[in-house]
This record gives structure tokens, sequence and C-alpha cells, in this order.
């Protein structure tokens, strides 16, 4: 294993059975990630299929109330909906030069899920999606999507029957199925080399932004901010901003109901390290070392752990992480609605919250981008029921 | 020879097959776990494992899974288990098998201090492999503490080697491709992964993952059968059941 970590964070902590096909994926990202026809492969898919580059949308109404320019990289126009897709595709394809025909994944709101199930089905692979039972309620739209595009979704009604227990199940499925399968990790996090696989993959993100903003400001912006669960939004926007220290880079993590004491899913504000899901990062956990429920009013925050790299960026100070609570992203999902017309994924609603309640921490003129990483249309059901619309 | 390795020669001595039963602290409550491991150790177990609850389990299938839920939620932690251990003696060679994370929690040196004067030989840790083992094999072995390797089907002879150098009391070797608690028959290549630890391992190799009865091991060439068992998923669904440990271990050790 090469760089496995990140600072005092990552590494490889999984069953011994499970280290010779995280190795085969290692050895296939040396092989073919900078390979020029995978590179034309991947491109093509991007563009063709998924519909990159993305739009970077300056918010004119929001721009005028906050006082300084707000722009929003628009990852909610992508096919299926959200971010997931870029590295989907890019490991469907890794998947299929490594001689693997199925597709494993694990999905929290069920966005990863959707965008495994199409890249399974556009590459001809097969597909299993393993989703907690409690996501199963509260993201239905989401499995019927995965269900009409090919994939077979097993409902997992152990522990917290949240997105940690989809991850416990797809790691014990993939076990029994290596020779055929590829995990397609959703998520930066997870053991070596998913951290690594999945930023590379998302990392399109950052540097689209920057060529954008070169053109329309010519200049750099002043922060860039993204919602962060695993992080894998997050880390593919801040990837290309991280050896430029005049980029501010604003993680957002989701605070829960913000009553004190309550159920969240922010542990690198809230949390100590541990080793869970074959990463060491930060985690909320007891101090006898088990794991926490996590909570959000988004589905894809809901997760008691983070990926490595942003425990380190945490640590190092190069990266900060705010927190936004749910009734706060409640409110900025209805703002980007009624003054921008667009109707925001509730985890990027976290992102774009945090502008909308610290204005003061972005200079006043300056250029500030916020990931906009899914579209909204999958949480109707929930912003009806928290919002008492009907 | 490490104490654990001289439990599983002892057996072999005796022409026997060493039994190592594996049961979670804390299952069904604290009471009635001391209640079982006394028996195992007096039916004749040579190794117990005393399984650590964790609450995210990924080597294990749903028995096991769901015992250590019951028992975490009866509150089992590790530091009640040292203490009550503490408080007991066992003729058996004891183990505690956890997941990494309530042992990194309780801190690698306290444990294997704390572990080592409640007669504690050894661990062994299912998400801990070669790459990320050395600091708390470090922190065992200043106590004399054994850190367990496991391996499996594909487990090549080269990843073999590469535990061979580490290995002490004895070699854990995973009879599926899967979770704890299969209820099929053995797959045919546990052979090849006997053999293979065989050719490279000079330490005893103990079978577990989904054993249940002795027949499990006919067929077995006598060159690389186990020198134990490793029993969990069977012996909790058999006490859940109603039975007792010493009627389940009679059928091993008649």
């Amino acid at each position: 294993m090469k760089n496995a970590y990140f600072g005092e964070f990552g590494g490889c902590f999984v069953p011994e059975l499970l280290m010779p096909p995280l190795l085969e994926v290692e050895a296939a990202m040396e092989t073919h990630l900078h390979d020029a026809s995978f590179q034309a492969e991947y491109e093509d898919l991007l563009t063709n299929y998924a519909g990159r580059a993305t739009p970077l949308t300056f918010c004119p109404a929001l721009s005028r109330q906050l006082g300084f320019n707000l722009y929003l990289k628009r990852e909610d126009l992508l096919h299926t909906g959200a971010h997931k897709v870029n590295n989907t595709l890019g490991q469907a394809l890794l998947a299929r030069r490594m001689g693997k025909t199925e597709l494993v994944a694990e999905t929290g709101a069920g966005q990863h899920g959707v965008a495994t199930a199409a890249a399974a089905a556009r590459l001809g692979m097969r597909c299993i999606i393993f989703m907690g039972a409690e996501d199963v309620r509260r993201q239905s739209s989401n499995v019927r999507r995965m269900r009409l595009l090919g994939a077979e979704v097993r409902a997992v009604e152990s522990g917290t029957r949240t997105l940690k227990d989809a991850i416990n199940e797809a790691l014990r499925y993939w076990i029994a199925a290596q020779e055929t399968t590829h995990y397609c990790f959703g998520t930066a996090a997870g053991p070596h080399p998913f951290p690594t696989l999945v930023r590379e993959f998302q990392a399109v993100i950052g540097r689209e932004t920057r060529q954008q903003m070169l053109a329309l400001t010519g200049r750099l912006p002043d922060a860039v901010v993204a919602a962060v669960g695993g992080g894998s939004n997050a880390i593919g926007m801040f990837a290309d901003f991280i050896n430029e220290p005049s980029v501010r880079l604003v993680g957002v993590e989701a605070a829960g109901t913000g009553e004190p004491g309550c159920y969240n899913s922010a542990p690198l504000n809230l949390g100590t390290p541990g080793v869970l899901h074959g990463n060491r990062t930060m985690l909320l956990q007891t101090e006898d070392g088990q794991i926490e429920p996590s909570h959000s009013v988004s589905a894809g925050l809901d997760y008691p752990g983070v990926g490595p790299q942003h425990a380190d960026l945490h640590k190092s100070g190069r990266a900060t992480y705010g927190l936004i609570n749910d009734a706060q992203a409640l409110n900025a999902f209805q703002v980007l609605c009624r003054m921008e017309g667009i109707l925001p994924a509730l985890e990027s609603s976290h992102a774009l919250a945090y502008v909308l309640e610290h204005p003061e921490e972005f200079p006043g003129g300056g250029h500030v981008v916020v990931n906009l990483s899914g579209r909204g249309d999958k949480d109707m059901d929930i912003v009806r029921e928290a919002l008492h619309l009907d | 020879m490490h104490t654990l390795e001289a439990k599983i020669r002892e057996a072999q001595a005796a022409g026997r097959t060493a039994l190592i039963p594996y049961l979670p602290y804390g299952y069904p409550d604290r009471e009635a776990f001391w209640k079982h491991a006394a028996a195992l150790d007096a039916a004749g177990a040579d190794v117990l494992e005393i399984g650590v609850p964790f609450s995210d389990p990924v080597a294990d299938g749903p028995v096991v899974e769901n015992a250590a839920r019951a028992a975490l939620a009866g509150g089992a932690t590790l530091a009640a288990l040292l203490h009550d251990l503490k408080e007991r003696t066992f003729s058996c060679g004891l183990v505690l098998m956890g997941y990494l994370n309530p042992f990194l929690q309780y801190g690698f040196e306290r444990l294997a201090r704390d572990a080592a004067a409640a007669g504690v030989s050894g661990c062994i840790v299912p998400d801990l492999p070669l790459e990320e083992a050395a600091p708390f094999r470090a922190a065992l072995e200043a106590e004399g503490l054994a850190l367990i390797t496991l391996v499996g089907q594909n487990t090549s002879v080269e990843r073999m080697r590469l535990y061979a150098g580490h290995s002490k009391g004895y070699v854990y070797v995973v009879s599926v491709m899967g979770t704890t608690g299969g209820q099929g028959s053995l797959p045919v290549q546990v052979r090849d992964t006997l053999a293979r630890a065989r050719s490279v391992f000079s330490l005893p190799l103990a079978l577990g993952f989904g054993l249940r009865e002795p027949g499990q091991l006919d067929g077995i060439p006598e060159e690389c059968r186990p020198e134990a068992a490793v029993f969990g998923s069977s012996l909790i669904r058999h006490l859940d059941a109603g039975g007792t440990a010493e009627d389940f271990l009679h059928v091993w050790r008649p």
C-alpha cells in the first residue's frame, strides 16, 4: 500500500479477506487512471452522458442581499441529479477494466445508489445496492429509480438502519463476492484506496470551478463552500484549491436539530478520533468506542464518520468546518427556491445555509462559490413533512 | 512456547482437536455469560475467545452481531469485562476477540497491561490486517500477549509469509469467503488454504467460521488437519435453543 494516510488519518483497517481486493483496486488505479484511453472514455461519459461541464451560476438576488458575489457550482444539473455520477462512472469504468461484472454499493439518500445503478446499466454490469431500511422509507422515490435502472436494492435492517449499516452490509457482501464484484464506494471515506480514488473522480468539480471563475472574473474565488457528510462533494470542490492559500475552504457539517446534546452528523466538530469502516478518522462515538447514531434531516449527511482527508484538513486548519442545523438548512432550501428558482438537495442546502447565516465571514464584494451538489426533487416528501406543506 | 500454542499442543499430544469456543462478553447478560464461560472451561475448552462487543462488526454474520447488540444494550464494555475477569480464574487459555476501535479508545498500552493482569494471553482483531498491526502488536508483545494472525482462502503464500514472522500463539484460518455463522458445508478450498498455511507457519492452525460438528473436518487430509476448531455462532445458537455448554462441547470431546 502506498500513501494510505492523510496525516494521522486514513489507513486500511479491514478484515484480511478484504486486503487482496483492495490491493487489486490500488493496482488498477495505478495502471488505468492516468492511461490515455481510460481518460478519453471517462471524459466522453462525463461530457456526453452525465452532462459536464456543469454551469457556474451567479446568484444576483442573493448576492445583493449578502454583499458579496455568490456563485453556485451546479452539480445538481448532472444526470441522476447529483455529483455522485462523477465517481460512479469512473469506478464502473475501472471495474470493467479489472474484469469485474458486478457493482455493489451502499447508499444513504439514494443518490449514490441511483448513480451506481445508472453507471452499471450503461456499462452492462449487474448492480446490488445496500440501503438502510430507514433510508428506504424516507427516500422511496430513489428506491424506485434504482429498481427501474435494473439494480437490486437490499434493505438493511441491522443497527441504526441507515448509511453506516448499509456500508457494513456492503463490505460483508464484498468479502464473498470479490472475485466478480467491485465495491463502488460512494464517498471519499472507507479503507484505502477509496478516499483517494473517490477524490480523484470528484476533483473535476474544483477544476471546472477554477477555470470558470478565472473566465468570469479573472481571479480565483475567495472561498469555496460545500456540505460534508462522508465528504465527497466537498473534497471534489477543495482538491484543486488546497494549494491555493488565498482560497478559503469551508466545509459544513449537519448539526441535527440543533438542540443541546442532540444526535448530529458533525464528527469533525463534535467527534473524537477512532477507526470505523476501514479508516482512522473523526467519529461520533462513546468513550468505549461504540459508534453513536447520527442524525440529520438530510439523509445524505446522516453518517457518524467523515472522510480521512477532511479530518486532516480540519486538524491542520487548512479547511474550516461549520455547523448548520435542520431548520437552518430548510430555510436555505426555501430561500434558494424563491430567490433564484433553484430547488436544492437538503445536503447542499446546508452549504448554502452557512453563507446565509454567516455572511460577515466572507469579504464584501468578494467571490464565493457554494457547491450545489444535488437537486432537491428526492427530498420533496421530507420537506413537505418538515414544512407542513399541503 | 507461547501459552496459547502450549494449550493447543497439549490437546494435540492427547490425540484430539483443541477446542476454542467463542462467546461475546455480556451475552445473554453478564451473569449468564460468566456461567457459560465457566462451564466451557470445565467441559474442556482449551482456549476461550471472549468477544468484545462492537456496534459495527463487519466480519460477523447476524448471529454474532445480534448477540453483540444485546450485550451492548445490557451495558457490556471492555472495562467491565476486564474488571469481571480479574475476579475469576480459568484453566483454559483466554483470548479477547474484538474490533479495533474499542481497543483503541481504551488505549493499547493500558489494554495490554490490564488484559495481562486479568489472565488474557492474546487478542484477535478482525479489522487489523498486517499493514496496520504494528502499533497494537508492539503494545501486546510488551506484556507477553499474542496478536493472533487471521488468514483465508484469498491469502496468498506470499502474504502468509509476511505474516509468519510476526505470528504467535496460533494461526486462525477463516474457512469461508464470508462472515461468521454460515450454515453450509465447508468449501472444498478450505483444504488448499490449510495446506498453504501449513507450508508457511510452524504454529498450530485453528479453523473457524461456520464450524458446528466434528464431521465437518472429515475429508481434510491428515497433514493439513487443523490442530484446533473455533465455534462461535453455532455455540450461540445452541445456547439460545436452551442447550448447555457441556453438551455442546461433548460432541467434540466425548
